[in-house]
């Protein structure tokens, strides 16, 4: 396990404690470390609530793995659509032509402007599917108990929840073009269902992204200093015992 | 509660809070994550910036962001315009998706962080505090004001290869819009809680410190 990464020195990953073994709850909303049993804290609809914010607390997001494996499948079902189906339809003298998002990138290759082409490409195509094949791999890590390369998990995540909404780029494309291009009888732009099919993917993902709760990655992780000592021993075999004491 | 102690919002982590320099970033020392955070700009600054950035959003709503002539004829775009276009033809979906997340959250945005800051700035203790806050959290990640403009230069590439464009007022105001919410969005908003906490209504607990002595 390498703990080299930017920010940190090399060496054993500092030991720390969380507020959830310190029997301490951050509110979600306003980031105030309470108790669990906060004298302050009303328990008027049967939860908990924060004594500043009256956001409503808990330890972890709730459901939080059900959700994210739920918006995941939704996404990868309407990603289908969303690249076969087409999302503009220009209609010239010339004829109708309908473009898909991947018929749009070829447009861009072709027309002499390569730099948008990996651009719409990376944006549209491969963030999307990133996102998809890493969100659904981190929620597979939780489930498995995976207890490895807990700080590379975490910025696989930071970075997807970064990335995510700039793939809403190519509905907004559409969108301008629609509302630029009609002059009746010479050119026509219109949407197409695919447009709405990937726009309903980037909320999915960007819901998805958003239900999962990174500190599941390290609550699994939370023994793994002591495992320090000797890494590549241990590291395979601890698959048992997934379930960290309380 | 702990007012100072912060856990990482990644990795649950506790830290002590310290208070920091302008500028600079407390991250946590396991997962890296950013705890807390504090702007160049004191509260004063963003006030006159959201302010700016209104007035910004409106004439970049307002004008056309660009003409386009093909073949002698002209057309003019505003992005409402396009929103509506989109919504005529039946692309309903695709319309709102387009209006709430380029014109309606970002301008509720703004609104909502002027209206904190000037609550702040009041001092006296406002029940809609700590609500609004917490909404302007869960919206902040639906404004893509930066996205679309990225969007306008694409498109307007695109365009380029088959008429003539001519960009218009609100093009600029987009780009000029764009390095304001920057700006403005590297406001740290968890910073707003230490910030607003003479403005709190606690719901049961103590009245918020000095400044409501008589609590019945």
């Amino acid at each position: 396990m390498n703990a080299k990464r930017h920010g940190r020195p090399p060496g054993p990953e500092p030991a720390v404690t969380t507020a959830a073994q310190a029997g301490l709850v951050s509110c979600p909303h306003c980031h105030l470390v309470c108790r669990e049993t906060s004298p302050h804290g009303t328990r008027r609809t049967g939860h908990l609530r924060c004594p500043r914010c009256a956001g409503r607390l808990h330890r972890r997001k709730t459901d939080s793995l059900s959700r994210t494996w739920a918006l995941l499948i939704a996404a990868a079902i309407l990603y289908i659509p969303a690249n076969v189906f087409p999302v503009m339809q220009t209609s010239t003298l010339l004829g109708t032509q309908n473009d898909t998002i991947l018929s749009g990138i070829l447009y861009f290759w072709t027309s002499g402007s390569p730099e948008l082409a990996v651009l719409i490409f990376t944006v549209s195509i491969l963030v999307p599917l990133l996102k998809l094949a890493t969100l659904s791999t981190l929620a597979v890590s939780i489930h498995r108990g995976a207890r490895r390369r807990a700080d590379q998990r975490a910025r696989l995540y930071r970075i997807i929840e970064f990335v995510g909404r700039w793939s809403m780029l190519d509905v907004f494309v559409v969108a301008l073009m629609v509302g630029l291009v009609h002059f009746q009888g010479l050119a026509v732009i219109q949407a197409g269902p695919g447009a709405a099919a990937f726009g309903g993917v980037v909320v999915l993902t960007m819901l998805a992204a958003h239900s999962f709760d990174p500190r599941m990655i390290w609550d699994r992780a939370r023994r793994a200093p002591a495992n320090r000592q000797e890494p590549t021993r241990l590291a395979s075999g601890i698959r048992h015992g997934r379930h960290p004491a309380p | 509660m702990i007012e100072t102690l912060v856990a990482c919002p990644e990795c649950d982590a506790l830290h002590e809070r310290h208070p920091l320099p302008p500028g600079a970033k407390a991250r946590c020392v396991r997962c890296q994550a950013v705890l807390y955070r504090r702007s160049y700009l004191e509260a004063e600054h963003q006030l006159a910036l959201v302010t700016a950035a209104i007035v910004v959003y409106l004439i970049a709503n307002c004008f056309p962001i660009v003409d386009l002539e093909i073949q002698g004829r002209s057309n003019s775009a505003t992005l409402i315009g396009s929103v509506l276009s989109l919504w005529r033809e039946g692309r309903e979906i695709v319309a709102v998706l387009v209006f709430a997340t380029t014109q309606l959250f970002p301008l509720v945005d703004l609104g909502a962080l002027l209206a904190l800051l000037l609550m702040i700035r009041r001092g006296r203790p406002t029940p809609a505090f700590a609500p609004t806050l917490r909404f302007l959290q869960a919206l902040r990640p639906w404004g893509m004001i930066e996205v679309f403009m990225l969007g306008i230069v694409v498109s307007l590439v695109k365009l380029s290869n088959m008429s003539t464009v001519v960009p218009g007022i609100a093009l600029w105001a987009f780009g000029l819009l764009t390095i304001l919410l920057a700006v403005i969005l590297s406001l740290d908003l968890r910073s707003l809680w230490q910030a607003g906490r003479g403005v709190i209504v606690r719901p049961d607990g103590p009245p918020a410190p000095g400044r409501r002595a008589a609590h019945p």
